[in-house]
């Protein structure tokens, strides 16, 4: 076992883990973070997304080791009251079904808008693909980061 | 809404405290029993729903008001992702003329209270609609009837509204938290003399609401069985043998123990069932990576038995010989099918095959048990959390009544969670350690230990005759059947949805119709995946019916039309036979005609359109599918049109569409990509690297979503849109390629076109 000071959520968390515990296992059993989900073990579904240092990255293929003082950030930070442009689009279009991939969803079109704000349908589906979602609200989802793109615009340009 | 009835309907129901249940509409099939007792609100998962003497008025176990007006719903049904914690709270609301924004909802244990739990089969929303509506209607009837005892008014001149009761003539208006305290000294009605809403006024139930977890699921709060956590909680993984029934002969325990993080690591001996508790080797450590790690190293000496012979390519050459024999079951004989075959102006003939497929819920499987002083407590994300008590009752010696189950949200279901097994293992394993302990399987678990969609064969004949007319029918299907022990007697048993009846659509509608099976012996498991056999002879009959509508030179939505014929209602065979409302499905079936425009758009070679219909699980639902094919062969679906009827009512619209959209692109995940592989008895897929789900570039651009609103029984929505839609897609192929798809999944199947 190992010591570790990680940076998450802007939060410095002590750890004791042994180095190859991938961080998704870290996140939700040591630091009660358990929006980032397991469903593959291999960074195949997207569902254990999560930023380091702003770029997304499968929680469940990154040891803890090598996460150093990088900036951590999971679902449960994205926005500290639950209100990210992507949040509040994914209630008002009920995006979810069962909701387990949906975490992973949001992290990874967060990103997607901080590098392109308006992004085409194509664009989203090429950002997305290494996102799955066993219900298939692919509909949705697309739906949702446009409506939030349009309110992230609106903010911006507002008063 | 109309006024509340007259006092002296009122005064026939039981005391409200006297616990007695109450049988609100009598008759077997709409029984529901419910105590009038306290019920109360969990703030976090892994708490017991239901809190003793909580404060406030309780017409019922599914209602409670407080006095600050929060109206708090118990949703009896398993959530995984139908929406039915959102909907059938709804129609309480709906009747209780409650503002939603008012509503807390709760998820109810377990419990006889609720009456049936098993959220299968699309069954929640018929089972539970009108009692749900009366539920609502009884707690509003009191209410109104405290506010006119206040006010010493005729409960006539009273009308309840958005969380409050007026008094029409003055105004007057109480809140219904400042009526809890006089509605609780009243009797509760006889909930079958209070009077519902007239559908047309209804405000909340139609409209599209918002699912009531979504807040907690889009800020990563813990929500499913896998965010389960208790204080000193240990974590467990389960060994099983890869080949399907293999037994534990030893494995290297005392070195597993040794690792670090390990508590400990055993032999569970399981039991012969294929879908209850398998033998395998536990290992219970502190975290779920020290037990996945110490997994890595576990060696067990296993005894792999007779399944370990089977494969794949085995069945495949088995079904081959079988279906070169008469059928061994005759499921259906009309007319003189040898004869009609004789005289046939043509015959067309073809095999239809499909592969096991596996449900992939994105959770996986996992459960926390606790076992302590011989009572066990179970939290599961689960479909059937009856199932999960009966199982663990019936392998492990212990009392139902010693056995408390918390239903969880599941990550989905599809019918996986219908099985009980992960719930046994936790179980057997919780009770030797002494702790809760929460077992999670992993993806490779998860995907080489399911409860399988069979795979099948069919194979089929047609006839037509020299007006292009369908004359006869001959299906042999061969299925795949465990063997079984019933009465003291071996018998096969064909899995889950692998069974046709001989009622199965174009059956009871050909003068000449022969259907057989065959089952085929196997070791596999099987269970239901969401549309249990509708997902597949769907797929089979629809496409062969294509083929026919093709080879007698017709329209194939007017050859289908004219095989459907005029009746109204096709009544079902037998005493256990489900009459077919023919006029329903003619109507989706024209209506996704006219809104795809059907036969009156031109389109380019690679190109085309393709219908199917298909009645299951109470729905009616009909599909056209538009799609473009590269010359190369590669497939886009550009836009699915679906119509249904599911009844008088859609519950939640928001849930509905999704429910539809999601069976669209679920269908045509599984008809794109889904195939597993059998060799030495086990599964030979892994993961998602090679058990492809659909991801975004595959999913439809658009898909249009239609109700049709009948005088029919509201009905559930979480399977029938399902079906269709791959016959839709194969025979869109079909027209823009001249390629038909016989063999699924899709990868099999050359589309590319010169």
């Amino acid at each position: 076992m190992s010591h570790y000071s990680l940076n998450i959520n802007g939060v410095l968390r002590q750890v004791e883990a042994a180095p190859e515990t991938p961080l998704l296992w870290v996140l939700r059993e040591q630091l009660d973070l358990p929006g980032t989900k397991y469903a593959c073990g291999i960074g195949a579904c997207g569902a254990c997304t999560v930023h380091i240092n702003g770029v997304p990255t499968r929680a469940c293929m990154t040891p803890v080791s090598t996460v150093g003082r990088k900036q951590v950030l999971t679902i449960e930070g994205l926005d500290p009251n639950g209100a990210h442009p992507l949040q509040t689009a994914w209630q008002e279009l009920d995006v979810p079904q069962c909701g387990y991939c949906q975490s992973g969803q949001i992290m990874t079109a967060a990103a997607l808008l901080k590098e392109n704000p308006n992004p085409s349908d194509a664009e989203i589906d090429d950002a997305m693909a290494g996102n799955l979602c066993r219900c298939a609200t692919y509909v949705r989802i697309r739906a949702g980061i446009h409506r939030a793109a349009e309110m992230a615009a609106k903010k911006k340009d507002g008063p | 809404m109309k006024p509340a009835p007259d006092l002296s309907t009122l005064n026939s129901g039981p005391d409200r405290r006297s616990f007695m249940r109450q049988s609100v509409l009598g008759g077997s099939g709409l029984l529901l029993g419910f105590y009038l007792q306290p019920v109360g609100a969990a703030d976090a998962i892994g708490k017991p729903a239901r809190l003793e003497n909580t404060p406030g008025f309780r017409p019922n176990a599914f209602i409670r008001i407080d006095e600050q007006g929060v109206v708090t719903l118990i949703s009896k049904q398993p959530e995984i992702g139908q929406g039915i914690k959102t909907s059938l709270p709804m129609v309480i609301a709906e009747e209780l003329e409650v503002d939603w924004k008012d509503v807390r909802i709760v998820q109810g244990d377990l419990d006889p209270v609720y009456g049936g739990q098993s959220a299968g089969g699309s069954t929640s929303t018929p089972n539970n609609y009108n009692n749900f509506l009366r539920l609502g209607a009884t707690a509003r009837t009191m209410l109104v009837l405290a506010a006119a005892e206040i006010w010493q008014v005729p409960v006539g001149e009273c009308v309840a509204t958005n969380s409050a009761v007026q008094h029409v003539p003055t105004r007057r208006r109480l809140g219904y938290g400042q009526l809890t305290t006089r509605a609780a000294l009243l009797k509760v009605p006889a909930a079958d003399a209070v009077q519902l809403k007239n559908p047309k006024d209804y405000k909340l139930i139609g409209t599209r609401i918002g699912g009531v977890d979504n807040l907690a699921i889009v800020t990563g709060q813990p929500l499913f069985g896998i965010d389960v956590k208790l204080p000193g909680m240990l974590h467990a993984v389960f060994e099983k043998c890869p080949a399907f029934g293999g037994k534990v002969v030893s494995a290297n325990l005392d070195a597993i123990k040794a690792l670090p993080g390990v508590r400990d690591a055993f032999i569970i001996n399981g039991t012969g069932n294929l879908n209850g508790l398998m033998p395998g080797v536990a290992i219970v450590a502190d975290t779920s990576w020290a037990a996945i790690s110490a997994r890595r190293q576990v060696k067990v000496n296993w005894d792999e038995g007779a399944v370990a012979q089977q494969t794949w390519d085995g069945f495949v050459a088995q079904a081959q010989a079988l279906a070169k024999q008469p059928g061994s079951v005759q499921l259906r004989k009309d007319g003189d099918p040898a004869g009609a075959f004789a005289v046939a102006a043509k015959t067309v003939q073809a095999a239809y095959s499909y592969p096991f497929v596996s449900h992939a819920s994105f959770e996986p499987q996992n459960c926390t048990a606790w076992f302590r002083d011989g009572v066990l407590e179970l939290w599961a994300p689960t479909q059937n959390p009856a199932a999960g008590q009966n199982l663990v009752a019936s392998t492990l010696g212990i009392a139902r009544d010693k056995i408390t189950l918390h239903i969880i949200r599941s990550g989905g279901g599809f019918g996986r969670r219908l099985s009980a097994d992960y719930i046994v293992e936790a179980a057997a394993i919780a009770q030797r350690v002494n702790a809760p302990v929460k077992l999670t399987w992993s993806r490779e678990d998860d995907l080489r230990h399911d409860h399988y969609r069979a795979g099948g064969f069919h194979h089929l004949r047609g006839a037509l005759d020299a007006k292009g007319q369908l004359t006869a029918w001959h299906n042999h299907f061969v299925t795949f059947a465990n063997r079984v022990m019933r009465d003291g007697q071996s018998v096969l048993q064909p899995g889950s949805g692998a069974s046709l009846s001989g009622d199965e659509f174009p059956g009871r509608w050909v003068a000449n119709c022969l259907l057989e099976q065959t089952p085929l012996e196997c070791g596999i498991p099987m269970g239901p995946w969401r549309a249990p056999g509708s997902n597949v002879f769907a797929w089979v009959f629809h496409s062969f019916i294509d083929e026919l509508a093709y080879a007698a030179g017709r329209d194939p939505l007017a050859f289908r039309l004219e095989l459907l014929g005029n009746k109204d209602i096709q009544p079902g065979t037998g005493e256990r036979g489900v009459p077919y409302n023919v006029a329903r499905i003619r109507r989706v079936l024209t209506e996704v005609a006219a809104k795809a425009d059907w036969g009156r758009r031109k389109f380019a070679r690679g190109q085309g359109q393709g219908i199917a219909f298909h009645f299951s699980h109470r729905g009616y639902v009909a599909e056209v599918a538009e799609v473009t094919v590269s010359k190369a062969g590669e497939l886009k679906v550009d836009r699915v049109v679906v119509v249904s009827d599911i009844g008088s009512q859609i519950v939640n619209l928001s849930g509905a569409e999704n429910q539809v959209e999601g069976s669209v692109i679920d269908g045509l995940s599984t008809l794109m990509f889904a195939e597993l592989d059998i060799e030495r008895g086990r599964i030979v897929q892994r993961n998602f690297a090679d058990y492809p789900l659909l991801r975004f570039p595959n999913a439809p651009t658009r898909i249009d979503v239609h109700f049709i609103k009948s005088d029919q029984p509201v009905t559930g929505l979480g399977e029938p849109a399902l079906p269709p839609l791959a016959p839709a897609v194969c025979n869109a192929i079909f027209a823009a390629t001249g390629k038909r798809v016989r063999q699924l999944p899709l990868s099999r199947t050359d589309l590319s076109w010169q």
